[in-house]
């Protein structure tokens, strides 16, 4: 109940065009890498009233348009990083700036919907988007099911302007049994599907169940219901795993079950990377981490993203080297997971297409972002060369059309300490 | 500092909260110069009469006279050389320049399109105590003894498993020299460890000979937050704490230089962690201090000065930046990371130029990584933080970001003298790699340590592999085998 309310006020607030500037701009003589269809030397990309309205190498410009040059420059589309906590987390150890995890019940949490608790104004929404970030997908952390997921644009503005689409997936962990109050893996994965059964169930006896003439179920009425569009095939089901034989017994349910699935993590995915390409299943991974931690992830290695994709799976670029804030802080580096990918064996425009088109695919928003094709959302970036590389600067970024020109507060601290004020010449520490 | 895999997908951040990422740092030789200092070659920089009772036992893997030509060489010591040549022999640097005279028996390497810079090293690592696999009852996280505040009297040395798969991954990123910490969960933490990135069926035959021994120290959140209940539980309490300390150590420490100096009557009780408290003040041990803030980076300074010891280099220094000029007035290094940030209010004012803005004030600029993935990519990391400072209008050129990776972290465990640079004399650590080392497309392609090749991309047979790996873990993929 209180979700469809909560769908209709975000659905509503997210048709006013509140961010957007009508205005129309051109973006030209840039090497324009579309992502959805060829790379265009030369190339011009119209903007207007938050749209592309136009790309290609013969494109008129409209009269009135707002020029950027971009000779010499590299043009992308917005990168999106598909799993983050961007707005959710905004300092780790201070637990009231974490809003990405449900206590929910036994550990399920589906009916969970993390959005709500998006915070607008956190301060790591700059720095990132001022690297090219333009989208993110944000995943409720914990849990057997541990709630759903949802696409988020990186434009000022309220909740309802931010979030592009709610319940854009269902998370499940599935990577310890101990950590979800299990014994095996045999006995968690029974909990799966007893969930599950009890989900089909639940929805043949709505009303036997509102007179209480139903048997116990093994979840609650409202992580009930979130389960439906999961088994309708209509919601995918992100199930965080490592281990080619745990990813194997996930596609087992997967087809049990006619879910849709994804993997998130997938250390040992390129041991089974038929198994997934063959099910068509998608895999948000990294390229950064080598490391053996723990016996789920023996296999793990940095040729795993490039070695899916060349498989003929679809592959998420994620940031994955486990040390480094990847989702939150440095959710800005995924641009050089990106590059990490490329020198550990991926094709460069497949890297680009896993920051970009194929989180989008996965996450249902291709339609309005992760690539550079007329009616999409305008969120588009000029690269003062190839964006995997550390020297490179993202020159302009465009979010739904407007330009942003962002001044994060690590911009200030960093302008204020290069030379320092007057007033913190005072002597510091004892000569 | 055991995170769970990307597995983790979103729980990174709060393992990273909730890790004890350590800092130690670095201290200067002490002020202090009644101390007798027996640092002789290849033991332990220690006075009795704990000189070094778990000595070195590395000796140089066999290697052949290398020559590597054609190749740009970033030395650390001078400007880049273009299309130069080097010659390692007998595990120095034996030349350097433009062309070397190559003996008949010499290998050959044609480096065309590729660079050569000294081996990375890192001043902050916590790998071989903190193992892997970190899986709950695997019982590999020997990091932090959390049982004191102040646990000066444990060696992290005791903690390295030689076996930890970490180790040759560590080695493949071009990464020759490493400290071993002990966690940041106490004031005090105990001694770190300098090991060379070579297989050996014990510690001892990692350990670089002649290195000094660091004490690793820790500011802020971490200890008080891991003592809560016992205290000390807030940041004055830090602060009692380490000056407690100093005022046993100082006592100890006349008490026995008093004894070796006249050798009258019965020798003074040994105590472990006085001993090695009593060497930070002779300045045998050098200090090694993880302090996030810029106020309490002051008061450690202070603290110092009080008891008349050196910090050698302050550890992850989110705040460095803030009070750079004081570190280069008191020859402090700043060991950072290049953009790691937020995970704690401590580290909410971390700025991607922290680096640049230390080398600007004149103060020693540090890569470091606590972090066994980063530890692999210190390359890449440097390259973000000079991308940040030429952002800010700070310019940081390639030959300045080297040093960062070499010659200032071999300061910080004063081998500077024998590592961290290409210089004729110098040990032939040295990597080639594929290209320009701060590309992301870059990879190592040989590594040398002492002049002997530890590893070679193209051939994966000569490759490292740990006991721990040996079924587990195929051959062809570790440490990014096959492209």
């Amino acid at each position: 109940m209180r979700n469809s309310i909560m769908r209709v006020a975000l659905a509503a607030t997210a048709l006013l065009p509140a961010s957007l500037a009508a205005q129309t701009i051109a973006i030209t003589g840039g090497k324009v890498y579309t992502v959805s269809g060829q790379t265009i030397d030369n190339g011009t990309v119209v903007i207007r009233d938050g749209k592309i309205s136009a790309v290609g190498a013969n494109v008129a410009i409209p009269d009135g348009a707002q020029r950027v040059d971009a000779t010499g420059k590299w043009v992308t589309p917005g990168l999106v990083d598909a799993a983050t906590l961007l707005g959710f987390s905004e300092i780790g150890a201070v637990g009231s700036t974490n809003d990405a995890a449900a206590a929910g019940k036994d550990h399920v949490a589906a009916a969970f919907t993390v959005w709500e608790g998006l915070n607008p104004t956190s301060v790591l929404l700059s720095p990132t988007r001022e690297d090219g970030v333009t989208s993110v997908v944000v995943h409720p952390t914990d849990g057997l099911f541990a709630g759903q997921s949802a696409v988020v644009e990186l434009v000022d503005g309220s909740v309802g302007d931010m979030v592009i689409r709610q319940s854009a997936a269902m998370v499940a962990y599935l990577n310890s049994a101990r950590e979800i109050g299990a014994e095996s893996r045999g006995e968690m994965l029974q909990r799966v599907r007893e969930i599950l059964d009890d989900a089909r169930v639940y929805a043949r006896r709505r009303a036997d169940f509102e007179r209480a003439e139903t048997r116990p179920f093994a979840a609650g009425r409202l992580d009930l219901e979130a389960l439906q569009p999961v088994l309708a095939g209509r919601l995918p089901l992100l199930v965080s795993v490592d281990k080619a034989s745990d990813i194997q017994a996930a596609l087992r349910i997967a087809k049990d079950y006619n879910i849709r699935m994804a993997i998130a993590g997938g250390a040992e995915a390129w041991l089974v990377a038929s198994d997934l390409a063959a099910a068509k299943v998608p895999v948000l991974t990294g390229a950064m981490n080598n490391i053996p931690e723990s016996f789920a992830t023996l296999g793990t290695r940095q040729e795993n993203a490039a070695l899916l994709r060349n498989a003929g799976v679809t592959v998420a670029l994620i940031g994955n080297a486990g040390g480094g804030d990847e989702a939150t802080f440095n959710v800005r580096n995924i641009r050089y997971e990106a590059g990490n990918a490329v020198a550990y064996g991926m094709k460069w425009d497949d890297a680009l297409r896993s920051i970009t088109l194929a989180p989008a695919e996965i996450f249902g928003v291709a339609d309005r972002i992760g690539s550079l094709q007329a009616g999409k959302d305008a969120n588009v970036v000029v690269w003062s060369g190839d964006p995997f590389e550390f020297a490179t600067r993202a020159e302009h970024v465009f979010v739904r059309g407007k330009e942003y020109h962002d001044v994060s507060r690590q911009d200030l601290l960093m302008e204020r300490y290069k030379n320092l004020p007057p007033n913190y010449q005072a002597p510091v520490g004892a000569p | 500092m055991r995170k769970a895999a990307l597995a983790a997908l979103l729980v990174t951040v709060a393992c990273t909260a909730a890790s004890a990422r350590q800092t130690p740092a670095p201290q200067r030789v002490a002020t202090d110069s009644t101390a007798k200092s027996t640092n002789g070659p290849g033991m332990g920089a220690t006075s009795t009469p704990n000189a070094d009772p778990f000595p070195s036992t590395y000796h140089a893997f066999p290697s052949k006279a290398t020559v590597i030509r054609n190749v740009t060489i970033m030395t650390a010591a001078g400007p880049t050389i273009r299309n130069g040549a080097v010659l390692l022999r007998d595990g120095r640097i034996a030349a350097v320049g433009a062309s070397v005279d190559a003996p008949s028996d010499a290998t050959v390497i044609d480096g065309t399109g590729k660079y050569l810079t000294p081996g990375i090293i890192d001043i902050h690592s916590h790998v071989g105590a903190g193992a892997s696999p970190g899986d709950r009852g695997a019982q590999t996280n020997d990091v932090n003894e959390a049982t004191n505040p102040s646990t000066p009297y444990v060696w992290v040395e005791h903690s390295v498993w030689p076996q930890d798969p970490q180790l040759p991954r560590v080695l493949a990123g071009g990464v020759t020299t490493i400290q071993v910490l002990p966690g940041s969960a106490n004031l005090i933490g105990g001694r770190s460890v300098v090991l060379k990135m070579v297989p050996s069926r014990s510690v001892q035959g990692m350990k670089f000979p002649g290195a000094k021994y660091g004490l690793k120290m820790a500011c802020g959140e971490n200890p008080k937050r891991v003592y809560q209940q016992r205290g000390p539980s807030t940041r004055m309490g830090n602060v009692a704490g380490y000056r407690a300390q100093w005022i046993q150590a100082e006592t100890y420490r006349r008490r026995w230089d008093k004894w070796n100096a006249t050798h009258q009557g019965d020798p003074p009780q040994r105590d472990l962690g006085m001993e090695t408290l009593a060497e930070v003040l002779r300045g045998n041990i050098l200090v090694h201090n993880h302090c996030y803030r810029a106020d309490e980076m002051m008061q450690m300074i202070d603290i110092s000065h009080e008891f008349g010891y050196k910090i050698r280099a302050f550890h992850h220094g989110i705040e460095a930046y803030k009070v750079a000029d004081v570190l280069a007035r008191e020859g402090i290094g700043a060991a950072l990371w290049a953009d790691w940030g937020g995970f704690k209010l401590e580290a909410n004012d971390a700025v991607r130029a922290n680096l640049p803005l230390v080398m600007k004030a004149g103060a020693r600029a540090i890569v470091h990584s606590d972090d066994e993935s980063g530890i692999q990519r210190l390359n890449q990391e440097a390259a973000k933080a000079m991308a940040a400072g030429n952002r800010i209008g700070v310019p940081v050129s390639e030959d300045d970001a080297i040093k960062w990776l070499t010659i200032n972290p071999a300061w910080a465990l004063d081998l500077d003298s024998k590592i961290g640079s290409i210089e004729v004399g110098k040990n032939a650590d040295v990597v080639l790699w594929s290209g320009d080392p701060f590309s992301v497309y870059s990879r190592t392609e040989k590594i040398w340590i002492d002049g002997a090749m530890m590893f070679d991309r193209a051939d994966p047979s000569e490759r490292w592999r740990t006991d721990f790996e040996l079924g587990y873990v195929p051959a062809a993929q570790q440490t990014g085998g096959s492209k």
